[in-house]
């Protein structure tokens, strides 16, 4: 990315992006008191909402569900169609901030040409009526009784392999309302965090997972790896070009955890997963053969499919290939601004750790998703000239996610990547903690061996 | 640019939990603070088969020590065991003193002061629904992996650096 594109990628308000998001918080403030006691003004907000819709398809009903609702007739059809309508609304703002990104990089995209299948799963009932519940009550009247109410019911979801994406976002949502109980005594709520989750988890139950529409042969060359994790989950997703095809691709592999596993010890988790691993810790291109591709752009791995290929400098594939590149499609569901996690490389920058400037234009590097299971650190950003990240946008703001960089440490040119650990530690620092903390997969695997069946 | 952060309020990606600190679990392999209760598993020390369920109550300090089978712990007389002194100990590593004792609410500069001032005597609290609590922690880690993308994960960035 040149100075000029992060110039034309913040010149000037996007058209409806502020409107959209006003309309978004008053819906969000009506969650967080409770829709069985709206009020004229947060009852005002909902209708509002749905009115934004009006010219669409789905403004009918989000009307008729928005005017049932304030009068306190609460169904769950009605709150799922109030859920589409606030998911419908970020959808065009996730458009509008994907354009405008898109644009200023010079990327082309994949038009989407999958379908997003509709599920109702009865499994996933109780779960909905459980997202009813806290709609009802408002966030600040959960308790700890009403935070823990779908525990068992998240469990059965856990449990069903095909259910596993509503399983961990609801599981990561009932742990962040348990330990908030209650809510009513805290002094600021996640107002659109929690709302984003809760229309995710109505709509995600209701919706069946992609179909690979192609299967694709070819040179995978990573360009990093982004690390998502909560208590009780962790994902690595690997950004990549697939060659010869030019395509930016992306791969994830997650596992289930507890939150006494973090830091490098997930990449334990993931063990089953040996050829990715190794690629990621040595820096190996991948020769793929017949894996499958949502139309999503993201490859199913399949390690049998997949074998280790030569040294690959991620940072040579980022200069010369990523402007080329064509980025995929994103599916109807999952535009949102937060799911915006584009490959951009930034050479020639100063920083001062927090933000880099680049011919006369700032850019803030997130600092809140930098894994505790890599090596990169606020220090090392500082002293980097080169990054490749991930564009990100939250809360009217964009932001660098650095997956890699190249930085001058006593006056040693190192290339410092997210996935070094992944075969373990290679800092002696993080081996001498992670020695400290003995090997905590070990020990409860031990534990559950002796006492799960029993 | 806008230099300024944007509103906590207004973030998708809020952090809401704070990442709990690293300990060894060998000696207590689990620890929360949930219904009321301080509560965890202790490995025996001489016996690898067996584990004690120890359990301290928010507000009232009633506490409660004994084997997953709901037999009394031998080292409960009138006085906290070891194996409560451990929980509190590893508690106070996991969540950090403050939160701890914010939860019991009491006061205490440390985990042995935080026992030492448990002076609600013992009280009757089932083991069992603790240790099928630990049972259910440990099902996650035999869960399968998948290779499916969980989109959703994007809301839950990896939980900060080391320093
Ligand atoms: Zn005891």
């Amino acid at each position: 990315m040149l100075g000029a594109q992060l110039a034309a990628l913040h010149d000037g308000a996007l058209p409806g992006v502020d409107e959209a998001l006003d309309l978004i918080a008053g819906f969000d403030d009506a969650l967080v008191s409770g829709f069985a006691r709206l009020g004229e003004e947060r009852a005002a907000a909902l209708v509002a909402l749905a009115g934004a819709l009006g010219g669409t398809p789905l403004g009918p009903s989000a009307a008729e569900a928005a005017g049932k609702v304030t009068v306190g007739s609460i169904t769950d059809e009605h709150l799922t169609t109030l859920a589409g309508a606030r998911t419908a609304l970020f959808g065009a703002v996730h458009d509008a901030l994907l354009a405008r990104l898109d644009d200023a990089l010079g990327r082309s995209r994949a038009d989407w040409e999958g379908t997003q299948p509709q599920s109702g799963d009865p499994l996933a009932g109780a779960c909905r009526s459980w997202l009813a519940e806290l709609a009802i009550t408002g966030w600040r009247g959960v308790d700890h009784g009403l935070a823990s109410s779908a525990d068992q019911a998240i469990q059965n979801l856990l449990a069903e392999p095909r259910l596993r994406r509503p399983a961990m976002l609801l599981d990561g949502l009932a742990a962040e309302l348990r330990a908030s109980s209650p809510v009513g005594a805290m002094e600021r709520l996640p107002a659109r965090r929690w709302a984003d989750l809760w229309a995710r988890g109505l709509l995600l139950t209701r919706t069946g997972g992609l179909e690979a529409t192609e299967l694709v042969s070819g040179r995978l060359l990573p360009l990093g790896v982004d690390v998502h994790e909560h208590g009780t989950a962790v994902q690595i997703q690997i950004h990549a070009i697939l060659e010869p095809h030019g395509r930016l691709v992306r791969t994830s592999v997650a596992a289930a955890k507890v939150d006494t596993i973090a830091g490098p010890f997930v990449w334990q988790l993931l063990s089953s997963y040996p050829v990715l691993l190794d690629a990621l810790a040595r820096r190996l291109s991948l020769e793929v053969t017949d894996m499958p591709l949502l139309p999503s752009g993201d490859l199913l791995w399949h390690e049998g499919r997949a074998s280790a290929g030569a040294y690959t400098d991620p940072f040579a594939t980022a200069r010369v290939q990523l402007t080329g590149a064509v980025s995929p499609a994103v599916p109807p569901l999952e535009r949102h601004p937060v799911r915006i996690a584009e490959p951009v490389f930034v050479e020639g920058y100063k920083s001062d750790g927090k933000t880099l400037q680049l011919d006369g234009s700032g850019l803030a590097f997130d600092l809140d998703r930098l894994p505790q299971s890599g090596p990169l650190t606020p220090q090392l950003l500082k002293a980097s000239t080169a990054c490749i990240g991930l564009m990100r946008w939250d809360g009217g703001q964009w932001r660098l996610q650095p997956l890699a960089v190249q930085a001058t440490v006593k006056k040693e040119r190192l290339a410092v990547h997210n996935g070094d650990w992944a075969l373990g530690p290679t800092d002696q620092k993080a081996r001498g903690s992670g020695a400290k903390a003995g090997d905590p997969v070990a020990v409860l695997k031990e534990r559950a061996g002796r006492l799960l069946r029993r | 640019m806008n230099a300024e952060r944007p509103a906590w309020e207004q973030l998708s990606g809020a952090r809401v939990l704070s990442p709990v600190q690293p300990r060894k679990l060998a000696k207590v392999p689990f620890v929360e603070m949930a219904e009321g209760r301080l509560q965890g598993v202790v490995s025996s020390g001489s016996d690898i088969e067996r584990v004690y369920v120890s359990s301290i109550t928010a507000g009232t300090h009633g506490y409660n020590c004994s084997t997953n089978n709901n037999r009394p712990c031998g080292g409960l007389r009138g006085t906290p065991c070891k194996h409560l002194q451990s929980l509190v100990e590893e508690a106070v590593l996991q969540y950090g003193l403050e939160r701890v004792a914010r939860y019991l609410r009491a006061e205490g500069d440390s985990a042995a002061t935080l026992v030492r001032i448990l002076s609600g005597g013992h009280e009757s609290i089932p083991a069992a629904v603790v240790f099928s609590r630990f049972l259910r922690h440990l099902a996650y880690l035999e869960l399968p992996d998948t290779s499916e993308p969980v989109a959703e994960l994007h809301w839950f960035p990896s939980l900060g650096a080391v320093s």
